[in-house]
């Protein structure tokens, strides 16, 4: 059973993250008074996708071809290392959480000059707003994961989130606490979401990150559309494994960071529900913010 | 041992020998460009299997011949930390001087290939030498001719304005920086009694002398580096000189200046923290300053040139980071960030090189540098398109590429920092951190500028539409360079292991077995990281493949961008790469406060309407302008004296004499 462990974990991520804008998406129809898309809605549209033909825009080459391809595959590789709450990772070495944040890294690079490739005007727009937004959340992120380092004294992310016990708990909440609400922002901003972007606007003008995807079509979109679900999940144990303890047996972790990830799409449905999106000029300051927070953390800590 | 050197010392007579050669030839420009490049790469190739050798062999080896300068010696020395700065120097201007065939054809035409030729195989030498030198008086002259000869290649198109005051800027910085080294020399000559660089160690001075001796090297060798504030002359000088020099100044020659501080420290004894501290605060504002400068630029080689000054930042702050832990007795520590910064050294020498080779390919092409003229060039140029992309990506330090290797081992030093240290060493560690993180942030928006406006969507110009793929003396050193990028990356702790023990056991005074018992962790993890990253490959390989199987009989269909139902998309309609970084330009206005002309959009049927944004460097702007022309309007005032009247002229020889007369009577 143990010995199986890693490969659950990864089939599990691999099966369950296109689960999770179905449920933000029905939690949002709950609060709007609507039924609402079917749960498994991504399954179908991945379906649906996989299954068709591709239209290229005239102004690409490979590289827009090729962009689906590495945002998948480095989202994948990523996930290797997220933490699991109390669970050991798959894999996992000391500084793996510079590969996991520069994993993701390459995935964003590659999906803006997917868009720059097009020519759109609109693709460049949201371009430009997520390269402004991510180059402000990885010092957050990292100045986060580094507070989390100097609590715990490990900094590789499997051990980093096994040593959070309930007594480091208690002795260090302030710096958890704040680490919560900073990796919470970054989550948010990383995933596309209210109040940084709105996945459901209906003007290319406003979008950031949907827009930046409009050319892709078919397979390539099924990629993206899967690497997106993925990162929900890997971002997300970022926060769930801190409020995870470890310890326990290992199926108990694997439910309750399962059941952890659900409800916290769920407070991303209720987010989105409540609160409008910031005006664009507004986001940078809400994500300088995270950074502050990860600063105090850290001298906290 | 003994044999590198002398091998060595026979690729920088082969050097001078072309130079002269070149020269000679220099009435046909074709004979001239086989003479300066043949023996260059001939050379090159030599040295650089002379200095691999002794890196391989280990020991030192040492030359002294008779030389009847005064307090002079022609002393050579061959050690660990010499190889290892030999190898790029060699590497880059070999790939250089075969680009170079290629790339300087197009000038042939109207002007003498000769002296570019001359002063390329000269730069090449004297950076040999400067290396190599074990001697003050050596290294000076070594140093002002690798300085001059800079000076001749960067004005070699001096018919333009632009040019010559590049230069003119270059000469003064780095003349100013050379007095502070002359002041550092000078200092360590009369403190033990020789110029030979052998006497130089454990000086008999007191603490003070031997900070202010680290802060002349500070600012003469940071000159040459180009730490902020110091970097004034770099973002003027390579973005002027012809691209295989472009390529040959910031991929190795800045880095003599941190193999000027790296020999210094060797002399110095064990650094106080400040020193440490020091260097962080330098890496930091070059590092952080250099990259947001870098972004709002127009012209293509000179964002690179400006992030020449960002990665000379990162190589600071790990060489902090290093200074911090032997200075704090964390050891394993010391060797991380030492280890970083010369890995760091080698990689940006690659990945810079290529990316300003890439660049020259580019204004070969269009005869333009101006990102937002050009556009779709990976269509028209594949090859310089790919293996620009592969630069790019290398330079912004993402995975799988040997950019990341080197920030990796900054970040781990840092880590081990923040669990281990106390107090300020934590702070300092969590700074790194978090700049480092920024400056990949901003890199990444940097470098998505520089390739994704000019090579990818349309040709926004007629030069762009009618861009060409560069001749293949051109392309293969790219492509080579290119597969660097990928291969050091994947071979970085084996480098590590082989290659940087012995200078990192120098630099931080133990044995060399020491260095790779320290360093087994971090090398454990970055091997863990090649194999991720070889891991990264494969899937690509695997999701292309099963692409390719779903696509096999579908229907693939090529039709115009989708740009909301507007059916008439035009190029011009395109973000350009000033809109593309302007919400990071208006945030940082702190810094670079871009200045704006603007025709306003008049009328309800405007005609026409323009705008053009201008970001000055800080530091010229604040510092030196105001400081250089109250030393103009100083002299101006001395001018008075001078009269052109003969009469005046002797009466001032007079003056000076009876004064002279009364001081020795007195």
């Amino acid at each position: 059973m143990m010995a199986y462990l890693p490969l659950l974990q990864i089939f599990m991520a691999l099966l369950l993250a296109p689960l999770l804008p179905g449920i933000i998406n029905r939690t949002k129809a709950f609060f709007a008074g609507r039924r609402g898309q079917p749960l498994l809605q991504a399954y179908f549209d991945l379906w649906r996708l996989l299954n068709k033909g591709a239209v290229y825009s005239r102004s690409t080459t490979w590289l827009f071809r090729l962009g689906p391809i590495v945002i998948l595959a480095s989202v994948l590789m990523a996930l290797l290392f997220m933490p699991w709450g109390g669970l050991q990772s798959p894999f996992s070495f000391a500084g793996d959480l510079l590969l996991f944040a520069y994993l993701l890294g390459l995935a964003r690079v590659f999906t803006v000059l997917a868009a720059l490739e097009t020519g759109s005007a609109f693709e460049g727009m949201g371009a430009s707003r997520e390269v402004f937004f991510s180059a402000l959340c990885e010092p957050a992120l990292l100045i986060g994961l580094a507070a989390l380092a100097r609590v715990t004294g490990f900094y590789s992310l499997s051990s980093m989130y096994g040593a959070i016990t309930p007594a480091l708990w208690l002795h260090h909440a302030p710096v958890i606490l704040l680490l919560i609400v900073a990796l919470f922002i970054v989550y948010l901003s990383e995933n596309a979401r209210i109040p940084v972007d709105d996945p459901n606007t209906h003007l290319e003008l406003t979008m950031i990150h949907e827009v930046m995807v409009l050319d892709h079509s078919g397979p390539d979109f099924a990629f993206i559309l899967y690497g997106s679900a993925l990162k929900l999940w890997t971002l997300g144990g970022l926060i769930i494994g801190l409020l995870l303890p470890s310890g326990l047996s290992p199926l108990v972790s694997l439910v309750m960071f399962i059941v952890g990830i659900i409800l916290l799409s769920v407070l991303v449905g209720i987010i989105e529900s409540i609160m409008a999106r910031l005006r664009l000029v507004r986001v940078p300051q809400m994500l300088v913010s995270a950074g502050a927070l990860s600063v105090l953390a850290a001298f906290l800590a | 041992m003994q044999l590198s050197l002398w091998l060595i010392l026979l690729s920088i007579l082969a050097l001078t020998i072309g130079a002269f050669l070149a020269m000679l030839l220099r009435r046909s420009p074709a004979a001239a460009t086989l003479a300066g490049s043949i023996s260059a790469l001939l050379a090159c190739t030599l040295g650089f299997t002379a200095a691999a050798r002794a890196l391989y062999l280990g020991g030192s080896a040492a030359l002294s011949l008779h030389w009847s300068v005064p307090y002079g010696a022609f002393a050579l020395q061959l050690d660990p930390l010499a190889s290892f700065f030999l190898l790029p120097i060699f590497a880059l201007s070999g790939f250089a001087a075969l680009y170079g065939a290629g790339y300087m054809r197009a000038y042939g035409r109207e002007k003498s290939l000769g002296a570019p030729w001359f002063w390329f195989n000269a730069l090449a030498a004297t950076m040999a030498l400067v290396i190599l030198s074990a001697n003050g008086v050596l290294f000076l002259m070594a140093w002002e001719a690798m300085s001059l000869s800079s000076f001749f290649l960067v004005t070699f198109e001096h018919e333009q304005a632009r040019v010559r005051h590049a230069g003119w800027v270059y000469l003064v910085a780095t003349h100013l920086g050379g007095i502070a080294l002359f002041l550092l020399f000078v200092l360590m000559g009369r403190a033990s009694g020789s110029m030979d660089f052998s006497q130089f160690h454990d000086l008999p001075l007191n603490a003070s002398a031997i900070s202010l001796l680290f802060l002349l090297a500070v600012i003469g060798f940071g000159t040459k580096a180009g730490f902020m504030p110091l970097h004034v002359w770099l973002p003027e000088a390579h973005p002027v000189a012809p691209s295989h020099v472009s390529a040959l100044m910031s991929g190795v020659m800045i880095k003599t200046g941190l193999y000027g501080i790296l020999r210094m420290l060797t002399f110095l004894g064990p650094p106080p923290e400040w020193w440490g501290w020091l260097l962080i605060g330098i890496g930091v504002s070059s590092g952080l300053l250099g990259v947001i400068f870098a972004l709002a630029q127009h012209d293509l080689k000179r964002l690179l040139a400006y992030s020449s000054v960002e990665n000379i930042g990162i190589i600071a702050m790990a060489l902090g980071i290093g200074l911090l832990g032997l200075s704090t007795g964390h050891l394993p520590i010391a060797a991380l960030g030492f280890a970083a910064a010369l890995l760091h050294i080698i990689n940006h020498a690659v990945f810079k090189g290529l990316l300003f080779l890439g660049a020259g390919s580019v204004l070969h092409a269009t005869h333009t540098l101006a990102i937002d003229q050009l556009g779709g060039l990976l269509k028209r140029m594949p090859v310089t398109g790919t293996v620009f992309l592969i630069g790019a990506i290398a330079i912004c330090g993402l995975p799988p590429f040997n950019g990341f290797a080197s920030e990796f081992l900054i970040y781990v030093a840092s880590f081990r920092g923040i669990t281990t240290m106390q107090g300020f060493g934590a702070t300092a560690s969590l700074a790194i951190i978090g700049v480092l993180a920024l400056i990949g942030g901003l890199a990444a928006v940097c470098f998505a500028k520089a390739f994704g406006i000019s090579f990818l969507g349309e040709a926004r110009t007629a030069q762009a539409q009618s861009a060409h793929e560069c001749a293949w003396p051109m392309r293969l050193p790219m492509i080579v360079l290119a597969a660097l990028c990928l291969a050091l990356g994947m071979a970085a702790p084996l480098i590590i292991t082989h290659a940087m023990a012995a200078p990192l056991a120098m630099l931080c005074r133990c044995d060399a077995q020491n260095i790779q018992a320290m360093l087994a962790p971090a090398m454990q993890s970055l091997q863990n990281v090649v194999i991720v990253g070889t891991g990264l490959l494969l899937l690509i390989g695997l999701l292309a493949g099963l692409r390719l199987m779903l696509l096999s009989r579908r229907s693939v269909e090529q039709t115009g961008t989708w740009d909301c139902g507007y059916a008439q998309p035009t190029a011009r309609m395109q973000y350009t790469g000033s809109s593309f970084v302007q919400p990071l330009v208006d945030f940082f206005c702190a810094f670079l406060r871009t200045r704006r002309q603007s025709d306003e959009v008049k009328g309800l049927f405007p005609r026409e309407a323009s705008l053009q944004t201008h970001s000055r460097d800080l530091f010229t702007e604040r510092l030196y302008d105001p400081i250089f022309s109250r030393v103009g309007n100083f002299m101006a005032r001395l001018q008075q004296l001078q009269t052109h009247s003969i009469h005046l002229c002797i009466l001032y020889i007079a003056a000076t004499l009876i004064i002279l007369l009364v001081w020795k009577l007195k």
